[in-house]
């Protein structure tokens, strides 16, 4: 048995984008990713809108063969043959809560159907215990249970795709921008039942999210994409109090302040120019175009991602 | 007071979690004057029949109960229902109580009775008017008779048993070839995707009228002598090159619409969350994409039978339709038009059923439609 639940080495994952009629290149969504989670743990992933956060997420789940790469779950390598043993472990809960429902399935197919492809439940009345079970467990009224998915509302619908993500009981879940499609007040909510969920079956969670409050709110560490590449991963709190990175340090100066006075004062670090194509990348550090500090190092060569100490990583040249 | 009796019960919440210490309307804050509060002493803690009022649960259904449930609450769709079941059965009731069969010229004691042709319905010929009159029992001619004295109500009715079976056999070859093409194309995606949709666009291109009168030309001389003897010889070569046309033409309309679907669930988040579950192919695509694309598939099903039903009039009434004497409804109007003037009401019946196959189908096909689709519903 590993400490670790899930161990994600070198993970590359490109996409073919057709240039013309026989011609194509490779996009390069996931660019040599590794990262560790440990039992028990969350690890939150940010980055804006392109970087590549789902693509790990999904990536990482098997939902996309990997170009190169590992992953291994408990110690086990991921492969086919142990997929669908491993896909009982592992779960996934999505972003949009409208379109990750089948519209023509009740929620108690929807919550049963992983029950049914594992044979997870002997009868049928077992079954409907469980399923009843399970959504008292997200805190909705087991009596909706033959209800369409549409009858419900945003905030219902995350809560019937987690109950569908617990069904098998799962050890590690794939929180791919969870809360993003819903109100801030209902966000409150799904996060602490995350929480709650976490405590009561000891889940490991990776959470991807664009907001860093909500990030930082749910998880133990942090890591920070960019065009594809990790650039930064630490604690929380040091990833709060010490954003290393360039890129984290801009991310960090944009979160917005509660307090009027220590707003005016805080510097904002803005960006200069856009994201470079992910079809059209920068030589050396992908984030050398827009970065204040960019020495011809940057252009040459890609930095790495060493530790800095105490598990805080960057993959910056300056000190 | 049995009026304003309300449950306190908290929404959302199990019944079982929500038992509260009951509680004096004393203790309650006082009612000021003029505010708007309520008055909570009238409010009554929730009593256990209360609570298991709110356990009443609707019986799991399927998907398909579920639809067949909806299409009995439209009103309009089951009275066409009632009236096309109302027209089958009469249909296949005829040859049971009309002695008249629908290439039978009838004949009085072995002879040919002039005065029998054209007749207006219900009425009766000289030679018929006397049997009557010796006591003999005759079956009436209930839409009257055509130009050589056959009886016309069972011409109808047999033209439009052919007429709606060609419409459900063309839906149904329409039905299977781009249902399979469309999904493979779909599915497959890519280059596979792109070669067969560009067959499909040439094909689109074709005239279809001037395909169906070249072929019928064809193989009317290649078939004519193979169906000897057989169920084809009944509807004629003409109507075995409409199903070909059906066959080559007609589908692509269909396979782009199922394509189409079948792109836009590949790529809905439930189809990935299936797969992240390990739900195999097929069940992906059994309860998943199929069940999704259902109700597009059944409503131009349901709307390519009148279509093809017009397709087969309209080919009758330009003689390219079912061989003679076998009736079709448009080649029934076809006859009635040279006699117009005199004889209305032979034009009048098989119009009337024409229109009333193909209202009836197109609503039914509309209610199917609004019945399988939950999104629609109320």
């Amino acid at each position: 048995m590993s400490e670790y639940i899930v161990e994600v080495d070198h993970l590359k994952k490109y996409f073919p984008v057709k240039t013309g009629m026989f011609s194509s290149v490779s996009l390069k969504a996931v660019d040599d990713v590794s990262f560790k989670i440990k039992k028990g743990e969350t690890l939150g992933l940010v980055g804006e809108s392109g970087c590549g956060k789902t693509t790990v997420g999904r990536t990482l789940l098997h939902l996309y063969e990997p170009t190169d790469g590992t992953v291994l779950f408990d110690g086990k390598e991921i492969t086919k043959k142990n997929l669908l043993e491993i896909r009982k472990d592992m779960q996934m809960v999505f972003q949009d809560p409208y379109s990750s429902l089948n519209p023509r399935m009740t929620v108690e197919d929807i919550i049963g159907e992983p029950l049914d492809v594992h044979h997870l439940c002997k009868s049928r009345k077992e079954r409907r215990e469980r399923i009843r079970q399970l959504m008292t467990l997200v805190g909705l009224n087991a009596e909706h249970a033959t209800r369409y998915a549409h009858e419900f509302s945003g905030g219902q619908r995350q809560r019937i795709g987690i109950a569908r993500a617990l069904a098998v009981d799962p050890r590690f879940i794939v929180c791919d921008e969870s809360v993003s499609a819903l109100d801030v007040s209902i966000q409150a909510q799904i996060l602490n039942m995350f929480k709650d969920l976490q405590e009561k079956l000891g889940l490991s969670y990776l959470f991807i999210a664009h907001d860093i409050l909500v990030v930082t709110y749910m998880s133990d560490r942090v890591a920070v994409m960019y065009l594809g590449k990790l650039i930064e991963l630490a604690e929380t709190n040091e990833i709060n109090d010490h954003p290393t990175h360039p890129y984290t340090r801009s991310l960090f100066s944009a979160v917005p302040i509660p307090d009027p006075k220590t707003a005016r004062e805080s510097q904002r670090i803005v960006l200069e120019g856009d994201v470079p194509s992910p079809l059209n990348m920068p030589s050396g550090c992908a984030f050398r175009t827009r970065c204040p500090y960019a020495t011809e190092q940057c252009a040459a060569e890609m930095p790495p991602l060493v530790d800095r100490g105490s598990g805080h990583f960057v993959a910056c040249w300056n000190k | 007071m049995a009026e304003n009796k309300m449950t306190s019960q908290v929404k959302g919440s199990a019944p079982e979690q929500n038992e509260r210490p009951s509680f004096e309307a004393k203790e309650l804050l006082r009612k000021r004057v003029l505010s708007l509060q309520p008055d909570l002493s009238v409010f009554e803690p929730a009593s256990e029949k209360d609570k298991a009022q709110q356990e009443v649960m609707r019986p799991s259904s399927t998907f398909l109960k579920d639809g067949i449930k909806n299409f009995r609450k439209n009103k309009l769709a089951m009275s066409m229902f009632f009236i096309l079941m109302a027209l089958i059965i009469l249909i296949f009731l005829t040859p049971y109580i009309n002695p008249y069969g629908y290439d039978e010229v009838i004949r009085i004691n072995g002879r040919r009775d002039k005065s029998l042709a054209n007749l207006g319905p219900l009425q009766w010929s000289k030679m018929e008017q006397k049997e009557i009159d010796q006591g003999v029992k005759l079956y009436p001619h209930l839409f009257g008779t055509d130009s050589v004295g056959r009886d016309y109500y069972v011409r109808c009715m047999v033209g439009t048993k052919i007429s709606l079976g060609v419409g459900f056999f063309a839906s149904l070859i329409v039905l299977v070839i781009g249902l399979i093409y469309g999904s493979v194309a779909g599915y497959l995606g890519g280059k596979v995707d792109l070669i067969m949709m560009r067959i499909v666009d040439i094909i689109y291109a074709l005239p279809d009228t001037l395909i169906i009168i070249l072929l019928s030309v064809v193989l009317r001389e290649v078939l004519k002598d193979k169906i000897q003897g057989t169920i084809f010889a009944t509807v004629g070569t003409n109507m075995l090159s409409l199903f070909i046309v059906f066959g080559l033409l007609y589908w692509v309309g269909m396979a782009r619409l199922v394509r189409g679907q079948i792109l836009t669930l590949r790529e809905m988040d439930f189809v990935m969350a299936a797969e992240s579950i390990g739900a195999n192919k097929r069940r992906i695509i059994r309860r998943h994409v199929l069940p999704n694309c259902i109700s597009v598939i059944i409503i131009s099903t349901a709307l390519q039978i009148p279509s093809a039903i017009f397709t087969e009039s309209f080919l009758s009434f330009l003689g390219l339709g079912v061989a003679v004497p076998t009736p079709s409804l448009g080649s029934l109007a076809n006859d009635a038009r040279e006699s117009i003037q005199s004889y209305p009401h032979k034009l009048v019946f098989p119009s009337i059923l024409i229109c009333l196959l193909v209202l009836s189908l197109n609503i039914i096909g509309d209610g199917l439609r609004d019945a399988f689709d939950p999104k629609l519903r109320k």
